[in-house]
């Protein structure tokens, strides 16, 4: 038996043709008879990594099934467009697989449905089989701190939003006008922003950052980036690549305080590898620091600091400065605790970022949702208490980890989704309608779906601006151009 | 005769991605077609690695037989020409190894992560720093384990058997078994 299974492609479809009434026997599909005219029609709700990787592992292990997926945006790939940094397009090579799954026959995307307001779960789970929810995440975990709502204060989200040209970040208005700029949090986030603030603008401007972001870096004041967490040096939560990024950064200078890497060196012989390289740059970058002068730009860690509050200009409502608490140490590695000394210092600064996490929201009352955790209860991507209903990515393991990760994560999905079919648990045998039942109801409330050929009509003239600008692409960046481009 | 060229990235990774930027259209591309059919061909820039194919008519190029050993436990016996990547291998026979080469090749994921022979692992040279970075953040990283898209395979290594890590092995594996809720 040939043990190298074969991904359908478009140009060998007429030769794997497999008629819904007779799927192909196979080790795996032997529970998959179904009666004739039905097709497991599943629905993804969500057209980023998630919902693609779910999708594409789905039409691969099942011979029959269809998969719709449905995106409130006119445009596919969520955060590996909005959420990825200019400056690493190769990480957005996943794009190529992701439109290889949406060209695939038995696949359609659906953009500009909004899931929950055009249409509900509940209409969804009368026309499909199954229903994944993999929506990711689009809150902010809030600070909770006083002044929280200065202007110049921004979460992460809306800041990467804002350069990567995500339609309701359009109007973000960045204050760059204050030389100190301080990020809450030390994940790949914060150091992206950083490195954004940063970085040259002959590197910036031949990437895909947004033209408005663009001509507001090229104006900012900032030259000095504090990026704070509430622990040590070993509990940061970034990864080497981007800390070496930060170290390379041109015109730029590592300014930290050395007291903060007492004892570090010492424990650096106890740590697994990926942690000890990590801590070694640290290191490398704290003790090759210079206090004030040398390069025109700054930036720097700052640990067991945690924010209290973020204090206010004397005549106008934005933010001029922050308060920060500052912490001790309780346990060691991954597990230790921040606690709070009582003594606080002050930070002057016109800008804040707080990078401390995304958040999930529920998305209709037919949905489950723990909002304690912020993610759609369940096991293994089944949905508790919600037979037909599964989830993948952030939405379902909470909003960490890279792209290889949600992939892993949505690959387990579709596994018990595909189990489900075998045990019957899924019940696939009454025929289902699917988008043909989804389309009326969208046309009724005035809904024009994006296909993924309309897609790409915005995809060439995004890239045709880029061309002219010498980017790879200038985006789009309102929802009524890109309709008005992808139905021209 | 192939051989390796290998190319160790004298830039900072951040001007790497400016020279990706750049230079999107006009890339010799070495040993990393992309699927049959595709229309989404892909010319590659920068990445520490590059191996060169032997030019010319593949029949004459040396064979190297390798076992590719999947996630579930499956073996693939496949015969690669000499100067390919293992990433190259994958992609080109189609090799059924579940999200292999996310960000194809170019040192921006951990995905064509490989566990080698032990005596295959020791004769490579080492890795460069960009590709200890990726590989750190892999899952199941052994002692010899090595990011596919960075080993180029060569006759010495005719025979070897490459191992994709197994995933956590859980209930869900037995079909219909009674713990799957």
């Amino acid at each position: 038996m040939n043990t190298s299974r074969v991904f359908v492609f478009k140009q060998l479809k007429s030769l794997l043709r497999v008629k819904c009434s007779s799927a192909a026997p196979s080790n795996d599909l032997r529970r998959l008879t179904s009666t004739p005219g039905s097709c497991p029609k599943v629905c993804v709700v969500g057209g980023g990594p998630a919902g693609f990787y779910t999708a594409q592992h789905l039409l691969k292990a099942h011979p029959a099934v269809q998969v719709d997926i449905y995106e409130r945006l006119p445009i596919p790939f969520g955060l590996v467009r909005f959420g990825v940094a200019p400056d690493h397009p190769e990480v957005k090579n996943v794009i190529n697989t992701f439109t290889q799954t949406a060209q695939h026959e038995r696949c359609s995307f659906h953009g500009n449905v909004n899931v929950g307001k055009d249409v509900s779960v509940q209409e969804l789970q009368q026309a499909y089989h199954a229903v994944v929810l993999s929506y990711g995440a689009e809150g902010n975990r809030s600070l909770g701190v006083p002044g929280e709502n200065l202007s110049g204060v921004y979460s992460a989200k809306d800041f990467v939003g804002w350069y990567n040209g995500l339609p309701s970040n359009k109007d973000l208005k960045a204050d760059l006008r204050s030389e100190t700029a301080v990020i809450l949090g030390q994940g790949n986030v914060a150091l992206d922003v950083a490195r954004i603030l940063l970085s040259p603008l002959d590197i910036l401007k031949k990437t895909d950052i947004t033209q408005p972001a663009l001509e507001a870096l090229a104006a900012s004041r900032v030259r000095r980036v504090l990026i704070v967490g509430r622990r040590g040096p070993l509990q940061v939560a970034c990864t080497i690549k981007e800390l070496r990024e930060m170290v390379n950064l041109p015109g730029t200078k590592p300014e930290m305080v050395t007291a903060e890497f007492q004892g570090i060196a010492e424990a650096l012989k106890d740590l697994p590898r990926p942690r000890k390289r990590l801590t070694e740059l640290m290191l490398k970058a704290a003790q090759g620091s210079c206090e004030g002068g040398g390069a025109e730009k700054r930036w720097g860690f700052r640990f067991l600091r945690s924010p209290v509050e973020i204090l206010p200009a004397p005549d106008v409502s934005r933010a001029a400065g922050i308060r920060l608490g500052i912490n001790r140490l309780e346990g060691s590695g991954e597990g230790a605790r921040a606690v709070p000394t009582g003594e606080v210092e002050d930070v002057e600064c016109g800008l804040i970022i707080s990078s401390i996490g995304y958040q999930s929201l529920p998305i209709d009352p037919a949905v489950p949702f723990d909002p304690r955790k912020a993610i759609i209860p369940n096991r293994m991507g089944r949905v508790q208490e919600a037979a037909g209903l599964y989830c993948s990515g952030w939405v379902k393991r909470g909003p960490t980890g890279v792209i290889a990760t949600t992939m892993n994560d949505s690959f387990d999905t579709a596994r018990s989704l595909i189990q489900d079919m075998e045990t019957g648990e899924l019940d696939i045998s009454t025929a289902k309608m699917g988008s043909q039942a989804v389309a009326p109801l969208l046309l009724k409330r005035g809904v024009s779906p994006v296909s993924f050929s309309d897609w790409e009509k915005i995809d060439t003239e995004e890239m045709k601006r880029g061309k002219a600008a010498g980017k790879p692409r200038e985006k789009m960046l309102d929802v009524a151009e890109m309709l008005k481009a992808a139905h021209a | 005769m192939a051989s390796c060229v290998r190319l160790r990235s004298v830039l900072p990774s951040l001007m790497s991605s400016v020279a990706i930027s750049q230079s999107s259209e006009v890339q010799p591309c070495f040993g990393h077609p992309w699927m049959p059919g595709s229309q989404h061909y892909r010319a590659f820039s920068t990445h520490p690695i590059l191996c060169s194919s032997s030019l010319g008519n593949s029949s004459a190029a040396d064979k190297v037989s390798v076992h590719f050993v999947n996630q579930d436990g499956v073996k693939i016996t496949t015969a690669v020409t000499e100067g390919e990547s293992l990433l190259d291998v994958v992609i080109k026979k189609n090799l059924d190894i579940s999200g292999f080469g996310a960000c194809e090749g170019t040192l921006a994921c951990s995905t064509c992560h490989l566990i080698l022979d032990e005596n295959i692992y020791e004769k490579l040279d080492p890795m460069v720093d960009e590709e200890m970075d990726m590989l750190d953040l892999a899952y199941g990283i052994t002692k010899t384990s090595r990011l596919g898209c960075q080993v180029c395979v060569q006759k010495w290594m005719d025979g070897m058997t490459v191992q994709v890590p197994q995933e956590i092995k859980d209930m869900r594996n037995a079909v219909g078994s009674a713990g799957s809720q």
